[in-house]
């Protein structure tokens, strides 16, 4: 962050002089690296943004009107793989990189160097995966799924799928060391059942990470080996199977959603106990669901597939498994609205969007629901309607956690406080243009309009340009959000506190803000007391 | 620097992290665009990759030499080893999951895609309006899928090279397991024995599986592109095969390590880390031994 940290530098006990190469890129410092984690991450959102509003400019109108088709389906195969795997998952390692340490009492992360390997294969993970759209050929535009045998016609297979097995690596790697890091470097007293519930979200995560991610990269190897080696895993002239390739790919990708939205819970679950002034409702309950939610994410995954011709069994089993994930689900949101419940609630911009969390992620699980009912799906499959539902999940979901969290830590990683006229600027601005850019998908994909799609019928019009202008203006709002950043980072007056908020309990308000360089050097006496969970009953 | 024992270490900045994510960028890129040039254009791709790969082996001896430097000045106590340990242990259960996804693959399709296509439950359109003649089976006869491709082709009998080599890598775990004991008992020779020993079953092992590659591709007419067959055989065996060359690599360097002195009776973490690794390639192998060879 900025250098306005020399008051602290006294208690920087290894503090040395480091160039910027040397602090920013040779980094082994969780908080420089978070930091790195989350710039990039911000980074990755605007320019898979813009790749959305040449998706929403195309579909304004009726017909064809700015874009080639292939280029429409590459802006939607990239829009995809940039928001998922470089804008919303690193934006969740930079958090728990910044944040676990503090939270647990730990120096920093268990494994420093390898922790920085994790964050800079990413930058080339995505410059090869970009770099495609310049080549001749053209980028991948079979779907973010990949799915075989159309993935195979378009371009540049083999760059995506090592930009997947890089990424891969990436996320494994900050798995296995977020993992080390809450289970050996709690400070002594931080019991596991004490830990801030965000910290148990992203240790369920990693493990869910490391489970799928290889699973991930045996499916795209497999699509390598089906172009360039001439195997039969995908082709049924040779006794092969395209839905092979899609039961793979989902068992991979359906816990892949979870690891996109277990840390927005922990995040949300931190955020509402601070500004109701009340310990979480339920804390071991949430712990539970969260753990419960990752067990049956894996074995839900052909909820995905009730189209493409399952046995019925089948058909049945990941119907109802899939509809038992509603219940811990609800578990979570009855929690928060209890936590908030005769709470003495204030709204500043942290809360906002986590209470905005609370209501529009529940719709989207709603609309998840009605997906998993086999004979609607066989209507809704592949309609507008799957893409309502997982924005709605996705962005007012994952991003929107992101989001509150950043407004909510970015007065202890600066030492300044934002500005909250312009916080709550962004957050109204935001929370109503994306219902009006997602709701009416929702009618689309009722009506019938096929998801992937660069030209429809007329009759689908109104609601297409209706949900294009809330996706143009949703866009423009996210500027406010850079202009708020950085503000706070560089230009903001007010001192922040270092409990920053009168409700906030935790380690990681006992440090000054900024946090200094290093934290807990030497592991710090835990009382209960202090911790957002130090007395678990229930 | 004998310093304070308790304080975990954070090392201050190191350069191999991003000379790591350098070599594997070259690499990977070099990877794609030989594999994505047109017929007859060769391009850069082969060059690149080769930099690459050199790169990451010198990428991996500087920093491991880093990390045994640090080790051996006792700048690790015992919570950084159980770190190592955890980072280990949790990089072997993403291998093991790497292998489920092909396992899976291979369960599927013997069990659902092959009988499908001959007609048998779910598919039978596929089978009627397409390859009615198939009928379903594994191996030799119908396992490289209703339009036989790659030509007929015959399987490798279990009980010759597959028993040999099977033998091999469970003697090897016993041999590491012996050269362990020995190291924790403080005799030196003998775990230089033993690993030595390990090493060599090992190279042997490799020895034995590229003598069956060469065997099935010239006399079996058995090919990756031999159908599903073909595949999941080769990608499994060849993926298991690449496995054992890194850990006959590790074990080897383990071997020097001994020869220098690195590991004293309590600390000898690296040693440990690659006989984990090498259980773990033993017990993928007999799971390929069984569904594989076997069933
Ligand atoms: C109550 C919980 C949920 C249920 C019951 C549910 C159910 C479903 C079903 C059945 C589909 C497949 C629809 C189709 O293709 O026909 C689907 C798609 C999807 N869901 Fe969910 N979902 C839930 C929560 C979530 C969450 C929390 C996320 C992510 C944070 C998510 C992300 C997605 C995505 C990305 C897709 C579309 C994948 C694609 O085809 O590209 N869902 N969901
Ligand atoms: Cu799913």
């Amino acid at each position: 962050m900025a250098h306005a940290a020399t008051h602290d530098e006294h208690h920087d006990e290894h503090h040395e002089h480091l160039n910027f190469f040397q602090r920013w890129v040779m980094s082994t410092n969780h908080k420089d690296i978070g930091t790195l984690y989350l710039v990039f991450s911000l980074l990755m959102f605007f320019i898979g943004g813009s790749f959305a509003m040449v998706i929403r400019a195309e579909l304004f109108k009726p017909g064809l009107q700015l874009v080639q088709p292939y280029f429409f389906n590459e802006m939607t195969t990239m829009h995809a793989l940039v928001m998922i795997f470089g804008a919303v998952m690193p934006a969740f390692v930079g958090l728990g990189n910044w944040m676990i340490p503090l939270m647990v009492g730990a120096p920093d992360m268990a494994l420093p160097r390898m922790n920085n390997l994790s964050f800079w294969i990413l930058p080339f993970a995505f410059a090869l995966l970009l770099s495609t759209l310049f080549l001749p050929g053209g980028g991948p535009a079979g779907g973010w799924t990949m799915y075989p045998p159309l993935s195979l016609q378009s371009a540049s297979t083999a760059y995506v799928v090592f930009a997947v097995h890089l990424m891969g690596i990436s996320s494994i790697m900050g798995a296995i060391n977020i993992i080390a890091t809450i289970l050996n470097m709690r400070a002594p007293g931080m019991d596991l059942l004490k830990m801030p519930v965000f910290v148990w979200s992203w240790l369920i995560t990693a493990f869910l990470l490391i489970a799928v991610m290889p699973v991930l990269a045996g499916a795209v190897t497999m699509l390598l080996t089906d172009k360039y080696f001439n195997t039969h895993f995908f082709d049924a002239a040779g006794g092969g199977d395209p839905v092979l390739f899609q039961h793979v790919f989902w068992f991979f990708g359906h816990p892949e959603v979870y690891i996109m939205i277990l840390p927005a819970f922990g995040i949300i679950s931190e955020i509402i106990p601070t500004f109701a002034r009340k310990p979480i409702f339920g804390y071991k309950a949430m712990v539970f669901a969260i753990a419960s939610i990752a067990f049956l994410s894996f074995i839900v995954w052909a909820h995905h597939m009730f189209a493409v011709g399952l046995p019925l069994g089948a058909e049945i089993f990941f119907m109802y498994a899939t509809m038992l994930i509603a219940v811990p689900t609800g578990v979570k949101v009855f929690n928060w609205v209890a936590t908030m419940w005769g709470g003495s609630m204030t709204f500043e911009t942290p809360m906002l969007f986590a209470v905005a969390f609370v209501i529009l992620f529940t719709i989207g699980g709603f609309s998840g629901l009605m997906l998993a009912l086999v004979p609607a799906d066989f209507q809704y499959h592949d309609t507008y309607f799957v893409v309502a539902h997982f924005h709605y999940v996705l962005v007012t979901g994952a991003i929107f956690a992101i989001i509150a969290a950043t407004y909510y830590w970015i007065p202890k990683w600066t030492g300044h406080m934002y500005s909250e006229f312009w916080g709550k600027m962004h957050f109204w601005n935001s929370v109503v243009w994306v219902n009006v850019l997602f709701f009416p998908q929702h009618f689309l994909g009722l009506a019938g309009m096929p998801r992937r799609i660069p030209d429809y019928n007329v009759a689908f019009a109104n609601f297409n340009m209706i949900s294009s202008i809330g996706g143009f203006l949703f866009g423009a709002s996210q500027l406010i959000f850079v202009g708020v950043l950085i503000h706070c980072v560089w230009f903001s007056k007010k001192k922040a506190t270092d409990r920053v908020w009168e409700g906030a309990k935790g380690l990681e308000w006992t440090v000054p803000s900024p946090a200094p360089h290093h934290t807990f050097s030497i592991a710090p006496v835990v009382h209960d007391e202090e911790l957002a969970h130090g007395h678990v009953e229930d | 620097m004998g310093q304070q024992h308790d304080i975990y270490y954070v090392p201050s900045k190191s350069q191999w992290p991003i000379v790591a994510a350098v070599v594997m960028f070259l690499t990977v890129f070099g990877a794609a665009h030989w594999l994505d040039a047109e017929p007859g254009e060769s391009g850069f791709g082969k060059t690149l990759l080769l930099v690459g790969f050199v790169g990451i082996l010198g990428m991996f001896f500087g920093w491991f030499r880093s990390v045994i430097r640090e080790s051996m000045r006792g700048y690790y106590n015992s919570q950084v080893d159980r770190s190592f340990r955890m980072g280990m242990m949790w990089f072997i259960f993403s291998e093991v999951m790497f292998f489920g996804a092909f396992f899976g693959a291979l369960f599927y399709v013997r069990m659902f895609s092959v009988p499908w296509l001959g007609g048998e439950g779910h598919g039978v359109l596929t089978h009627q309006y397409l390859w009615s003649e198939y009928a379903a089976s594994w191996g030799a006869g119908g396992g490289n899928g209703p339009a036989h491709v790659g030509g007929a082709f015959q399987t490798v009998a279990p009980w010759g090279l597959p028993l040999l080599n099977t033998l091999i890598l469970l003697s090897s775990s016993v041999t590491v397991t012996i050269a362990h004991h020995a190291l924790q008992a403080g005799h030196r020779g003998k775990v230089l024995a033993f690993l030595g020993f390990t090493v060599l079953l090992g190279a042997g092992f490799l020895f034995c599986q590229a003598h069956e590659y060469a065997e099935a591709y010239k006399e079996l007419n058995l090919t990756l592109g031999s159908g599903v067959y073909g595949c999941t055989f080769f990608m499994l065996t060849g993926f298991h095969g690449m496995h054992v060359t890194l850990g006959t690599i590790m074990l080897a360097i383990i071997w020097l390590r001994v020869l220098a002195g690195h590991f004293s009776k309590e600390h000898h973490f690296g040693f440990e880390a690659v006989a984990w690794y090498w259980h773990f390639v033993d017990v993928v192998w007999l799971g390929l031994f069984m569904f594989v060879y076997i069933l």
